[in-house]
């Protein structure tokens, strides 16, 4: 899923410093499972700007509204109403759907309340961690189902750096391991070392063209 | 609710507590407003900053004694969040109004009137500080 | 005249080379010192890309001093800072002004650097620009084309000896080599044992690349702590440490230069390997010690 981390709150405030009636959006698909940007944090927010500006005296009415997908127009179409009742919009999608707010109401100012931060998977509770790079060309059947491209600090594909830690952590991390070390522990137990000696050449970096756009026939 | 001290109490330890003090005839802070709720753990972040929005001055959650919950672990689970509503409160430049867990037993009337006593004490000093 | 190093690699029966770490800044006038210094002691100088991810004079401008003042330039490329189109123009360039030898690494993280906000690169990594650099020799461009002049480097890498775990690194030093190379330098290393291990295990692979055993010269307890603990792949035994701590106060620099050289000599006589890397930064002008008490001018 896509992960996300609120912004800072005095960020949040600057933007909407301007406005005294905003439409705070929350979306309930992969911000709400990270704890980022659903209904709860919604309330959480909203609660948090109106008890702010009370305090500064310059009071601030917030709708709330929280839709499945915030990156289809047409779930975002059924915050018409409300929209059209504010000055502005607080939205805790991620780049995505905040970008489909702004595209489905043009006409109004659109600010993230989110940092949207990348693509992975709950390792723990509250704890989540990169899994995926988004780049058009998955390595994942060579490294054992571990990407290098986004695990490894520096993206290689032909091993680890020297940089290396003691039992296999990462340069810039002790708390983090090294990919390459998990890719050869992971085909060491499957028998299929052979597959990390082979040499794998410079990444295409234009298999998706960006800005990406995918054309998918419905099976 | 302006001024309002108020006090989340779970029914298995902090409710039952305030209802000896009441029977003992126990003198608490009028400004109190007890609300019974079956664990601390259902308490959540956005009941305490709407407590505060309604003009409380301080929010206390009230829970069993560590290893006591009713249900395992809503009194951890309620520090926790407690802990990350100052945090809240603090990142919008709120440091006046004090949301705070305690423990305490049901039999435990007198420790009941104490917290809530301080608490009140705490927020006099903080509005006169003001 | 100078020796090309690629000669050098195949007739000197012990190899040595310096590090040169390129100044914060356009004064040169102490690298030049440097240069000066060592350029006739040194089998090649070699000469660090942005060492560390901090940004300094340019790897390639410091080669073009070298070779200007009559010495052997070895040009350290990594992989952090330029993609494919600068790695080659900047080859281009490189050759054209006579540096005629290349030492391909992947590159610290930016993370670890004065730039930390940067936007690293790693287009590449370390073994892909090793295959880079024989297309270029085959006089042609990563992306098929014809150059025009002909290339011919004489390549080198790196290697971990002391990784922890060591097997990945090995699979990498393999891929290197298959790559080909004409000569490994290693991280630094203290252990003898783990250095005559990691050669058994390049020779089973490749006979003819020549390995220089890096040294770099620990010049107190705090130094060697600090290595031990933070810089990946280096591990300094107890009896050096142990040693390093009976040297009376002040001497220090002198006892890992002691030490170093020791190292060296043990390293030749033994003939564990082909040479030795010497990587004293910050204190070049203190090299021709360690060369005079290893017995190497």
């Amino acid at each position: 899923m896509i992960i996300a981390e609120r912004k800072p709150m005095a960020e949040i405030s600057r933007a909407v410093a301007p406005y005294k009636k905003v439409l705070v959006a929350g979306c309930g698909t992969c911000v709400a499972v990270c704890w980022a940007g659903g209904e709860k944090e919604v309330g959480i927010l909203a609660a948090q700007l109106r008890l702010a500006r009370s305090a500064e005296e310059n009071e601030i009415v917030t709708l709330e509204a929280t839709v499945e997908r915030q990156c289809e127009k047409e779930m975002v179409m059924e915050l018409r109403d409300k929209v059209s009742e504010v000055e502005a919009v607080l939205s805790l999608a991620c780049g995505a759907g905040v970008q489909t707010m702004a595209d489905v109401f043009e006409d109004k100012p659109v600010f993230p309340a989110v940092n949207t931060t990348f693509i992975g998977m709950p390792e723990s509770e509250g704890v989540w961690v990169e899994m995926c790079g988004a780049c058009g060309d998955c390595y994942l059947d060579r490294t054992g189902g571990i990407c290098p491209v986004v695990r490894c600090a520096k993206g290689l594909l032909n091993g680890p750096c020297g940089g290396t830690r003691k039992g296999g952590k990462c340069e810039i991390d002790a708390g983090k391991d090294c990919a390459w070390v998990l890719i050869y522990r992971r085909l060491e137990k499957q028998g299929r070392l052979d597959l990390m000696r082979q040499y794998n050449a410079p990444k295409n970096f234009r298999a998706v063209k960006r800005p990406g756009r995918v054309q998918a026939v419905r099976a | 609710m302006n001024g309002a001290i108020v006090a989340f109490c779970c029914q298995h330890s902090a409710y039952p507590a305030a209802d000896l003090a009441g029977k003992l005839g126990l003198h608490y802070p009028e400004a109190l407003r007890i609300i019974r709720i079956p664990c601390a753990g259902r308490v959540d972040v956005i009941h305490i900053l709407r407590a505060f929005e309604k003009g409380a001055s301080a929010v206390l959650v009230l829970g069993c004694e560590d290893g006591a919950c009713h249900h395992i672990t809503g009194n951890t689970r309620a520090k926790e969040r407690v802990k990350h509503c100052e945090m809240l409160l603090k990142e919008i430049g709120i440091d006046d109004r004090p949301a705070v867990m305690f423990s305490l037993s049901p039999n435990a009337p007198h420790k009941f009137v104490q917290v809530a006593n301080e608490i009140e004490m705490v927020t006099r000093e903080l509005r006169e500080a003001r | 005249m100078v020796t090309p190093f690629r000669e050098t690699l195949k007739t000197k029966d012990f190899i040595v080379t310096a590090e040169a770490a390129p100044g914060k800044g356009s004064n040169v006038a102490k690298t030049i010192e440097h240069i000066e210094l060592l350029k006739d002691k040194v089998d090649g100088l070699n000469v660090t890309d942005n060492q560390s991810s901090v940004m300094r004079y340019p790897s390639v401008g410091v080669c073009l001093l070298i070779e200007e003042h009559g010495g052997e330039p070895v040009l350290q490329v990594t992989c952090r800072d330029r993609n494919r189109l600068a790695i080659q123009a900047d080859l281009l360039f490189a050759y054209s002004r006579g540096v005629s030898n290349v030492l391909c690494l992947t590159g610290d993280s930016v993370d670890v650097g004065d730039h930390k906000e940067a936007k690293q690169v790693f287009d590449l990594d370390s073994v892909q620009l090793i295959h880079l650099v024989h297309t270029l020799n085959s006089g042609k461009d990563m992306a098929g084309n014809e150059l025009d002049g002909s290339i011919d480097f004489c390549i080198g890498t790196s290697a971990s000896p002391s990784s922890d775990p060591l097997e990945p690194q090995l699979i990498k030093v393999e891929k290197k080599l298959r790559a080909g190379v004409s000569f490994i330098q290693t991280q630094a290393v203290y252990e003898l044992d783990e250095l005559k291990r990691f050669t058994e295990f390049v020779r089973n692979i490749d006979q003819d690349v020549k390995i220089l055993a890096g040294i770099v010269p620990v010049i107190g307890v705090k130094m060697a702590a600090y290595m031990n603990e933070n810089v990946p792949g280096v591990f300094i035994p107890q009896n050096l440490v142990d040693e390093l701590a009976e040297a009376p106060k002040g001497t220090g620099v002198s006892k890992g230069i002691e030490i170093a050289a020791r190292m060296i000599r043990q390293i030749r006589d033994a003939r564990v390997c082909d040479g030795v890397h010497i990587m004293f930064i910050g204190r070049e002008d203190r090299v021709p010690e360690i060369l005079a008490a290893a017995g190497l001018v």
